[in-house]
């Protein structure tokens, strides 16, 4: 798909992250210009106060971004995840350009001019605002300037804790492989960065003339940024409440975030936020539980092992019901799981499978010892991988299974390098390349099936929510998962349609 | 009118004036002469209360200068500076109704105020009112900031080595420009100078700054007859 095509059919998208970056931007921007000032003013006047607080400033800015978002998640109020600890990082961030100049402009001023202020009989506060800022004002622009083009760039950064913004895109395409998407959200930043650059350039020069003649330029300019954040700014308002859906920031997981939001957008009359590509499985859970986000789809053995810290569990009923009323227990409704297990996959060709009638894992012990088998390194390693499956099976190949790199190992076993692989149970290849998935009869593999768990007070404020997802229930199995990835793994095709035709399809009953 | 009773003055350790008693009288101009470091700053700032004495009064208008009130003693004292300072944000019209606007006046009266000075100082209103600092000659500059320092129409001015920056002949174009404006607005005038010349061209009295002593003080005419050696070294820099 090419760019504009994705902008095209994205476009409200497009404009609602457009909104939601320049409302980042522009608040944060704005308050460190409302406590930089002052603070910059005080490290002129008064360098054992502002000395400190620049030298603090100055630290902060040599945090890498995404290390303080992390120092900011767990922490109240301004912690937890979306725009708010977003705006917390940027306001910090924004912070030491503005101090700096300010200082630098105050200091910068001809003392012959601040004597004839004071011979003039002007207060400290009058020769504050009526000589002091306005002279020091080009250089006050100049680090405004500096804190909101750096401010663009961080906000992108911010998508990974859910802040929005145009790096939702960036993230999205990093996790397709899929450069159409990065480039969607990278160039509108870009540009905004420009923009942004450009605007307050103009006004510092403007300013620093003196002269009528420019700052007849520079003032329109500068009125009509200020008119488009504006607009920006009432455009990405909320104007009622929205349900967040959250998903990890996997392919699958995109897909099953954007499953969920349209299930909720055609059969209830909520609006949706969409969250998506959020850093991993702690950040999502700790969103929920705070309300951050409202819904997304966990996985039952990760939510045993990650989310409840529990040791491992074969039976799949067992580690549903177990987790079913762990969840009811900290105010989180698990609702009926999708119908998939996204577990590992013991694959082997479809020819083979259908040459020797092989459905099961057990079956596969007769054919081992004339078999080679390849493995990523990891379940090689693991008590849990390889070595347990064996026993379980009683599995031995004819020679050592081979240590293969994940992304390889599905065509390794199509083009006849190796006969029997491990595999993702839901990856798109299995269909693309005709493999086949055996059944673990035996229970081996620990269960990964796919469920919605939802924040309990909003489902109780809004029972259609578990209507809805009830129509899901038991109606994504392992092939239909395994096609959607495919098609926007492999066939680069958006997640938004990909689903929609999904749900069309279901609606039909095929 | 303006009074120094036995003033004495340190800065840091250096004690900068010492003993120093002199009146100005109203509609008087006095010139104070002496070498850079002689005292002569300290005396305009210890008038207008940037600094205060440590020992002895300084009497301003029949006050002691440490009961006014600094801002309204300032706003009282129009300030002529050696390097001018006009303030490059504003406007030449702007810089003139710098103190009317402080004390609040209304708009058409400063307006009419800063007309009425620029034209005064020989800088007609329309064509240099709306120009800018950065636009103005040197000497033009010096002219606005004698038009700033006269404008709230102050009792007392003080101007620290005002046309000390000029070229000679715009400078003795400007003494000339001085003593016509102070014919017309006879205001109490203290000027600091390092030039004896300029002492005689503007001063109805002159008094001889030499490290923090007032050592002559005398009608111009008289002091040329002072035998005092820091008076005869001045006498004789600026006549020789």
């Amino acid at each position: 798909m090419t760019l504009l095509a994705f902008w095209q059919s994205h476009l409200a998208e497009v404009w609602r992250l457009i909104g939601q970056h320049v409302v980042l931007v522009f608040v944060s921007t704005l308050v460190a210009v409302a406590a930089g000032v002052p603070i910059g003013i005080a490290a002129a006047r008064r360098p054992r106060i502002g000395g400190p607080l620049a030298a603090a400033a100055s630290i902060i800015q040599t945090v890498p971004s995404l290390a303080l978002f992390g120092f900011l998640l767990p922490l109240p109020l301004i912690g937890g995840i979306g725009a708010r600890t977003a705006l917390a990082a940027l306001i910090l961030y924004a912070l030491l350009p503005v101090i700096r100049t300010t200082a630098a402009g105050l200091r910068a001023i001809d003392p012959a001019i601040l004597e004839a202020a004071d011979a003039m009989g002007m207060t400290t506060r009058q020769r504050l605002l009526r000589v002091e800022l306005p002279l020091a004002l080009p250089a006050i622009i100049a680090g405004i300037r500096v804190s909101a083009v750096v401010g663009v760039g961080t906000v992108t950064i911010a998508a990974a804790i859910g802040a929005g913004g145009l790096g939702e895109y960036i993230y999205r395409g990093l996790s397709m492989v899929d450069a159409t998407v990065i480039l969607a959200g990278a160039i509108p930043a870009a540009a905004m960065a420009l923009l942004v650059d450009g605007a307050l350039l103009a006004l510092e020069r403007g300013l620093s003339s003196r002269r009528h003649g420019r700052a007849r330029v520079a003032v329109p300019a500068a009125l009509v940024l200020l008119l488009c954040t504006g607009a920006a700014v009432a455009a990405a308002l909320p104007g009622e409440e929205r349900i967040v859906v959250g998903s990890k920031n996997f392919t699958e997981q995109v897909i099953l975030g954007e499953l969920v939001a349209q299930t909720i957008e055609r059969y209830t009359d909520l609006p949706v936020d969409r969250r998506l590509n959020l850093g991993g499985t702690f950040i999502c859970d700790r969103a929920l539980q705070s309300g951050d986000i409202d819904i997304y789809v966990e996985y039952s053995g990760t939510a045993l092992t990650a989310v409840f810290k529990q040791p491992v569990q074969r039976d799949p009923r067992a580690v549903l019901d177990d987790i079913r009323t762990r969840y009811a227990d900290t105010a989180r409704t698990m609702l009926p799981a999708l119908g998939f297990n996204n577990t590992f996959a013991i694959l082997v060709r479809g020819s083979d499978a259908k040459a020797f009638g092989l459905t099961r894992i057990s079956e596969l012990t007769a054919q081992a010892p004339r078999w080679r088998a390849g493995f990523g390194f990891e379940f090689l390693a693991r008590e849990d991988g390889y070595p347990g499956l064996a026993a379980a099976y009683d599995l031995r190949f004819g020679e050592a299974p081979r240590a293969m790199e994940l992304s390889l190992i599905y065509r390794a076993l199509s083009g006849g390098q190796v006969d029997v692989i491990a595999g993702d149970a839901t990856a798109g290849l299995i269909e693309a390349l005709d493999l086949a998935a055996l059944e673990d009869d035996r229970h081996y593999f620990p269960p990964y099936d796919a469920f919605p768990v939802v924040h309990a007070a909003t489902l109780l404020r809004h029972p259609e929510i578990g209507v809805a997802m009830g129509r899901l229930a038991g109606r994504v199995d392992e092939a239909a998962m395994r096609r959607m990835n495919d098609a926007v793994d492999a066939q680069h095709r958006d997640p938004a349609v990909v689903v929609r035709e999904f749900l069309d399809a279901l609606d039909r009953g095929v | 009118m303006i009074a120094f009773e036995q003033v004495s003055c340190r800065r840091g350790t250096r004690e900068v004036l010492r003993d120093v008693t002199f009146r100005v009288a109203h509609g008087e101009t006095l010139a104070l002469v002496g070498r850079s470091g002689a005292g002569k700053s300290t005396v305009l700032k210890l008038i207008n209360r940037i600094l205060r004495p440590d020992s002895g009064r300084v009497v301003v208008d029949g006050r002691d200068a440490a009961s006014w009130d600094p801002i309204a003693l300032r706003r009282h004292t129009g300030y002529v500076l050696q390097e001018v300072g006009l303030f490059p944000h504003m406007s030449i019209g702007r810089n003139v109704a710098v103190v009317p606007e402080l004390v609040g006046w209304d708009r058409p009266r400063i307006e009419a105020r800063t007309a009425e000075l620029l034209n005064l100082v020989g800088l007609p209103a329309g064509e240099f009112a709306g120009r800018w600092p950065d636009q103005l000659s040197g000497g033009q500059r010096q002219r606005v900031g004698v038009a700033r320092a006269l404008a709230a129409d102050p009792p007392l001015v003080l101007m620290d080595e005002p046309f000390g920056s000029l070229d000679p002949v715009t400078r003795v174009e400007l003494h000339r420009e001085f003593r016509r404006i102070q014919e017309q607005v006879r205001k109490t005038v203290v000027i600091v100078t390092h030039d004896m010349r300029e002492a005689f061209a503007l001063a109805d009295r002159i008094g001889v700054l030499s490290e923090g002593h007032l050592v002559a003080l005398d009608r111009a005419e008289d002091l040329k007859a002072s035998p005092h050696p820091a008076v005869r070294t001045l006498l004789d820099a600026a006549f020789a």
